[in-house]
């Protein structure tokens, strides 16, 4: 089976049993190949569960930058013999299996067209370590080790990884530098090693970070200015509150006092939360709940409240595989229409979707200007392959000259200045968003009720026909002019010049981007933007016209994103095409690109 | 619709202290029903402003959704108001409230609002100890959707179509009292002499002041064989004590009899007097408080009056260690951690 050498360019799994301390083995072994300036993707497949079921991480290894998940596993360690049989049958033909050899591997779990590798793990383990949970986790390092020399990764950046690791307990890491070098020594004295794959230094990543969305949006948050978090907990937006207190806790405590300047807020629930989050920005603090799936649509009623009142929400949708409780540690982008057109009656909401852990931050930032300028909820739509992955990410950036946009809110001195009477919500300059006041601001000028029912324009109780309508009709001109304030779409060529255009948004672009280069090297040409925000941007319906035959690739059963599209700019449906995915897992340029041809095909 | 009042301004009208005539604390003219207790709860709140010379932008006014809930219209036309969603005026009154611990927050709900959809977010603001008045307007009825029973209803409560009411009622204030809310008082709308200081307490108290307000709904539950009216809780009334609260700096005017007098001092420096009506109940002994409530309903009397104080309150700003400035005034140099700060946490993702 002797095959070339292949360089910085495969995908290894690591199939284990959850609560075995498995996962921070695994990402330092991902951190030490980005130490090693080689572009990776580490993926955790985890269930919603606590101790003993299945869990998987994938590792892929780009030179070329590919960031999304690849189809054909290279090398699989396997140490769960619940998946045996699964995971060993999900290899490559000449891929690896890295097994725990302590005990014989079964008849049936022998393929032809794969290459054994017994390393005996836990004989090891057991051979130097007296205590079972010690044995546990170190046999996970061990495997390290023995992985490590096989992929000829640099041994010195490993402990570098793991010396920081254990930064805080240094008594541990004489006990894991031990096992990673059983690992290592097994290997050498009994192997033959390195592998045809393998790894090698190179320098492709510059000044990127590996962080997780999660973190960044809840570093977006501390960066804008937010004083109230309150949120319940719910898998992947949960990690988004453990960042904010984490980083409060280091940026956010006034030196002379050592009091907080921030409201940390654990609800009672999510309509608690967003309530909370109401009443905070309706009192002039920024604020934000973070939540998904069953969460948002916990919070419907309330967004409709902050939609008609006008009062800013911001809310950080990590979506997850739904419906009901759905798939509650997998990944899709399946609420979109529910988070466009959240509560009852004719409510349309911002949608900002990042990409990166950089535009989780940058985005995150952006939402609470919008929130305040707009004067209502505005939601950024990440999912948990983003919020709870790490991705290689530009730095997150902060200009110290950005100052906060607060919107049209009037101080004291104004209110004296005026001379018509204030109005919350009178449109005194033709953007349909009216100025307000926050409470205590004035003795005797501004206060104003604030009411879910209909109010006319000094927010006074009316259901007048004429009132109700000069109301709602200046909410969609309100609407226009968000149109004017979110992000522009991102362009993948420099003009469109081919007749088909693809369209995508989020986490997506990974996989699209390496499509994208798949197909032109097949000689298939393609236009393609990554929308960012709805309403959807100007230069989002010029693209649009400029295309005969559109795609759109989204993470959903029911082309979500498409429908939006066609619902909002009234497009001819024959002319958007889907890809489509939506078993649980990050979405595949092979996926995607197996799907355009047969599309192709199928028109032509 | 809501109708604004004519102010007429008589000459002799008395300023207070803060230079406010008592119409300043009123609001548009009620559309609720003549007779409704509701009302009189509203008059209640003004009156007490009125007298303890609260400037009105000090205080945010918050409610759900109920003829209870449209109250915050009728009083404190200078305050900021905000009439939100059924059962969820906790929620807001607890962000809000963390925006400016500066202010008074003043929350209204309904039994139904209350007892039944906003029962997770009452008790989970009793057990933050938000520092807010809240007041229940109890009719044991939901009066805005026309009469059903709500909640509070009492068992065997006779409903105006005639019927049984066949389920075990919940105790607001002693529920409250079960969760260590930090102040409980009962009183009924049809007595101001006893429900104007207690709102006064109530909002010179530094964390979760709760007042179960006994108010008849004319319209729908004020039929014979209803607990929750007019001639039903005047003839089975009584109270824990004669109340009366003095605010900073004022003298004590009223004697009471020797033996049964007690004074407690609350946080700002504001005095609760009181001359107990019930031997066995202290107002800081909550053990006594519950069983002097359950003696009461036994004899199947509905017990007012203060119930319980905790003198050493301490509020979710408190218990969450935040800053005195209030978080909505602290500027971008106070929050931003700046692009050097951010350099770091880039460097330890790297
Ligand atoms: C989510 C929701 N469900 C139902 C209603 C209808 N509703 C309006 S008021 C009310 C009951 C109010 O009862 P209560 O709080 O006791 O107030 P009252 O009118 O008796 O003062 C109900 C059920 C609503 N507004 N919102
Ligand atoms: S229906 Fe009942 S509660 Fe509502 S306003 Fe009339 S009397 Fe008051
Ligand atoms: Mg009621």
């Amino acid at each position: 089976m002797k095959q070339e050498v292949v360089v910085n360019d495969l995908v290894i799994r690591f199939s284990n049993v959850n609560g075995t301390g498995s996962a921070s083995a695994n990402e330092m072994f991902a951190k030490s190949i980005f130490r090693m300036g080689i572009p990776v993707t580490p993926k955790n497949i985890f269930p919603s569960n606590i101790q003993g079921l299945p869990t998987w991480y994938e590792v892929r290894v780009s030179e070329k930058g590919y960031l999304g998940r690849r189809d054909g596993i290279d090398l699989l360690v396997g140490v769960n013999p619940q998946t045996l049989k699964r995971d060993i049958n999900s290899i490559r033909p000449g891929g690896y299996f890295v097994y725990d050899s302590s005990k014989k591997l079964h008849e049936e779990y022998i393929r032809a067209d794969i290459n054994y590798i017994g390393i005996p793990m836990i004989q090891l383990a057991m051979e130097h370590y007296a205590k079972p949970r010690l044995q546990q986790l170190l046999k996970n390092i061990i495997y390290v080790g023995a992985v490590v020399t096989l992929l000829d990764i640099e041994l010195e950046v490993v402990k570098q990884v793991i010396a920081e690791q254990f930064e805080k307990k240094p008594k541990l890491i004489p006990a894991n530098y031990q096992a990673l070098e059983l690992g290592v020594n097994y290997v050498k004295e009994n192997l033959e090693y390195p592998l045809n794959i393998r790894l090698k230094r190179i320098d492709a990543v510059g000044d990127s970070i590996m962080i997780d969305g999660n973190t960044a949006c809840a570093l977006g948050a501390i960066y804008a200015g937010a004083t109230l978090m309150a949120w319940y907990p719910i898998t992947p937006s949960t990690s988004v509150a453990k960042a904010f207190e984490t980083y409060c806790k280091k940026m956010r405590i006034d030196a002379e006092t050592g009091k907080k300047k921030y409201a940390f807020v654990q609800a009672e629930d999510e309509l608690a939360a967003i309530g909370m989050v109401i009443g905070g920005n309706w009192n002039g603090a920024r604020s934000f709940t973070a939540t998904s799936g069953a969460g948002v649509s916990l919070m419907n009623e309330f967004i409709g409240l902050s939609y008609f009142a006008e009062i800013p929400v911001v809310l950080i949708n990590v979506e997850r595989g739904g419906p009901s409780t759905g798939m509650p540690t997998r990944t899709q982008q399946a609420d979109i229409i529910s988070s466009a057109y959240a509560s009852h009656g004719d409510t349309k909401h911002v949608l900002l979707f990042p990409s990166t852990p950089a535009e989780c931050f940058e985005h995150t930032v952006k939402c609470f200007d919008l929130a305040d300028r707009l004067q209502t909820t505005i939601m950024l739509i990440s999912d948990l392959d983003l919020g709870m992955n790490n991705h290689m990410s530009p730095p997150l950036k902060w200009d110290d000259s950005q100052k906060y946009d607060l919107g049209k809110v009037l101080s004291a001195e104004d209110l004296e200045e005026m001379t018509e009477p204030f109005g919350r919500y009178l449109d005194v300059d033709g953007d349909a968003i009216p100025y307000r006041t926050i409470p205590g601001t004035h003795p005797t000028l501004g206060s104003f009720f604030t009411r879910g029912t209909s109010h006319d324009e000094y927010a006074k109780y009316s259901e007048l026909p004429e009132v109700y309508l000069r109301n709602v009709d200046r909410l969609a001109q309100k609407w226009d002019t968000a149109k004017t304030l979110v992000p522009a779409p991102e362009f993948y060529q420099e003009e469109s010049k081919n007749s088909i255009g693809l369209i995508f948004f989020g986490t997506t672009v990974y996989a699209a981007v390496e499509a994208m280069m798949m197909l032109k090297e097949e000689g298939i040409q393609l236009d393609a933007m990554r929308v960012k925000a709805f309403p959807f941007h100007q230069e989002v319906e010029d693209f649009i016209a400029a295309h005969e035959q559109l795609i759109v690739v989204e993470q959903n059963r029911d082309a979500q994103f498409r429908t939006l599209l066609i619902n909002e700019l009234e497009l001819n449906p024959a002319r958007l095409l889907s890809v489509l995915n939506y078993d649980g897992t990050p979405i595949t340029a092979h996926h995607i690109t197996k799907h355009i041809k047969n599309q192709l095909t199928a028109t032509v | 619709m809501s109708y604004d009042k004519p102010k007429f301004h008589h000459p002799l009208l008395k300023k207070n202290k803060v230079g406010y005539i008592k119409t300043d604390y009123e609001g548009v003219i009620s559309t609720l029903c003549a007779g409704c207790g509701h009302d009189s709860i509203s008059g209640a709140i003004v009156q007490a402003c009125y007298e303890i010379s609260l400037e009105p932008h000090r205080l945010a006014k918050l409610s759900g959704i109920g003829c209870s809930s449209k109250t915050p219209t009728y009083f404190l036309s200078n305050s900021h108001g905000f009439n939100s969603v059924h059962g969820r005026m906790p929620s807001i009154t607890t962000g809000a409230n963390m925006a400016n611990r500066d202010l008074i927050y003043l929350g209204v709900s309904g039994d139904g609002d209350t007892a039944s959809i906003g029962m997770g977010q009452f008790v989970h603001a009793i057990r933050r100890n938000l520092n807010m008045v809240y007041i229940v307007m109890n009719n044991g009825c939901y009066g805005l959707t026309k009469g059903q029973d709500s909640a509070t209803a009492d068992f065997g409560s006779v409903s105006k179509a005639g019927s049984d009411n066949p389920y075990q009622a919940i105790d607001l204030a002693g529920l409250a009292l079960e969760l260590n809310a930090t102040f409980v008082g009962r009183s009924f709308s049809g007595d101001k002499t006893q429900l104007v200081p207690m709102i006064k307490a109530a909002m010179a108290h530094p964390g979760f002041a709760f007042l179960d307000v006994i108010s008849p709904c004319v319209t729908f539950n004020n039929n014979a064989g209803s607990t929750k009216s007019y001639s039903h809780v005047r003839e089975h009334i009584e109270s824990t004590s004669i109340f009366d609260f003095v605010p900073k700096e004022e003298e004590i005017t009223i004697d009471y009899p020797e033996g049964e007098s007690a004074e407690l001092e609350l946080f700002d420096g504001s005095k609760i007097q009181l001359s107990k009506l019930a031997p066995d109940w202290n107002p800081t002994d909550r053990f006594s408080a519950v069983n002097r409530l359950h003696a009461s309903k036994a004899r199947g009397q509905i017990l007012t009056g203060l119930l319980y104080i905790n003198t050493d309150s301490k509020d979710l700003h408190g218990k969450l260690n935040t800053v005195d400035k209030p978080l909505n005034k602290l500027t971008q140099e106070e929050l931003c951690p700046g692009s050097e700060a951010l350099e770091k946490v880039n460097a330890s993702f790297r």
